[in-house]
């Protein structure tokens, strides 16, 4: 029985890595904007872009790091609830006594920190490999809806809001649930997965074939 | 193996920093920070998004069970109930499709100077979750308490070794990349 476990996964590896391999030279096959790399001569630590079964691999790399030296999962949403209840405390103090601060107290933690570092280590990925520019309105959206940045910014910010508290209901994210908790074989964690991007393709599908 | 350092606070603190610091990193050289990339995957013209998700969950499933084998590391399943999970689930689904972007890619745009991002979806997710700690005492009994698991992992449910599992994902993921790849999507 295991044998054939083994024979199975060895020829599922060996077609997984010749389509890989046209992936990787023949980068445009993807339908990706631009190649990955493209610098030419640039390290590959300046690369506009790097395959997403690298990128994928790294990140898989950082969720053994956190569970070995951390003990911690990789989540992210929480730290949103935290920092929405920081500033809640802030302009009204009374609201530390909230059901939900109780149990969730309001504070910078190790996933607070972790967002933090999400944003420099964005931000440095973007300005070293020429990648940073302010944009206003996404090109998908544009080509689709015009160069109103107003309506773009309206559905952003009503976008965000019931994602998170979708999020909250669900407690976690494409990253808590998505990554942290399905690699735990986590039931709840793969069906709310399924959830998020059941509902995320309908919802895309409205807005971009009916709506717009 | 690691409990001393586990219970050094500022230390703790420094280490969460330096992996969301290589998350970010790899967030955003995977594109995945981008809403035309996220679009793509939500309209299945591009799977860049599930190739990095499902990556990552193949690796760390991997090494987390090795590791848990050696008895290196515990898990940590998340708690939580069916019906909050799967009306969480869909109402963030909902969300994710009309603002293009997840919590962790939403501040990566930022980083990048998406504006959409920066002056939409950050201060959206935060109004959303202070509607949600203004809701929680009502969700709190009801809904979120709803069909809870006695067991939170898929071996225990079934009754099957961690192992067969394991293998079971990972060949069902490798074999999802091999007919992505030979669609070219």
């Amino acid at each position: 029985m295991k044998l054939h476990v083994v024979r199975l996964i060895v020829v599922v590896l060996v077609f997984v890595g010749f389509a890989m391999a046209d992936y990787a030279t023949a980068p445009n096959a993807a339908g990706a904007v631009e190649t990955y790399d493209e610098n030419g001569q640039g390290h590959f630590l300046t690369a506009r872009r790097w395959s997403p079964y690298v990128a994928g691999f790294g990140i898989g790399v950082l969720a053994w790091l956190s569970f070995l030296i951390s003990n911690k999962t990789i989540g992210v949403s929480g730290a949103y609830a935290k920092s929405a209840g920081m500033l809640e405390g802030m302009v009204r103090p009374k609201s530390r006594e909230k059901a939900y601060y109780k149990r969730f107290t309001p504070k910078i933690d190790w996933e607070w920190m972790l967002v933090a570092g999400l944003i420099v280590g964005a931000f440095v990925s973007a300005t070293t490999s020429g990648d940073f520019r302010v944009e206003w309105i996404p090109p998908t959206w544009q080509a689709a809806a015009g160069g109103n940045a107003f309506a773009r910014w309206l559905t952003a910010l009503i976008g965000g809001m019931i994602l998170a508290i979708g999020a909250r209901m669900a407690g976690g994210c494409t990253s808590g649930h998505g990554i942290s908790g399905t690699l735990q074989l986590v039931l709840i964690s793969w069906i709310a997965t399924l959830c998020f991007f059941v509902a995320g393709i309908v919802t895309a599908f409205i807005i971009y074939r009916v709506i717009l | 193996m690691f409990s001393r350092l586990h219970s050094k606070r500022r230390v703790q603190l420094f280490i969460g920093f330096a992996i969301g610091f290589g998350f970010g990193f790899l967030l955003q050289k995977g594109w995945v920070t981008r809403y035309d990339i996220i679009m793509a995957q939500l309209l299945l013209t591009d799977f860049t998004v599930l190739k990095v998700m499902l990556t990552a969950l193949l690796t760390g499933m991997i090494g987390i069970h090795v590791m848990r084998h050696f008895k290196l590391v515990e898990l940590h399943p998340k708690e939580g109930s069916l019906g909050g999970t799967i009306a969480g689930g869909l109402i963030f689904g909902v969300g994710f499709g009309i603002l293009g972007y997840c919590p962790g890619t939403v501040s990566g745009a930022a980083a990048q100077g998406s504006m959409d991002a920066l002056a939409g979806g950050l201060p959206g997710i935060l109004i959303g979750s202070w509607i949600f700690s203004e809701l929680y005492p009502k969700l709190e009994g009801t809904l979120l308490k709803k069909g809870t698991l006695a067991k939170p992992r898929i071996p225990d449910l079934v009754g099957a070794r961690d192992w067969v599992v394991v293998s079971t994902i990972a060949v069902l993921i490798l074999v999802f990349f091999g007919v992505i790849e030979a669609m070219k999507l």
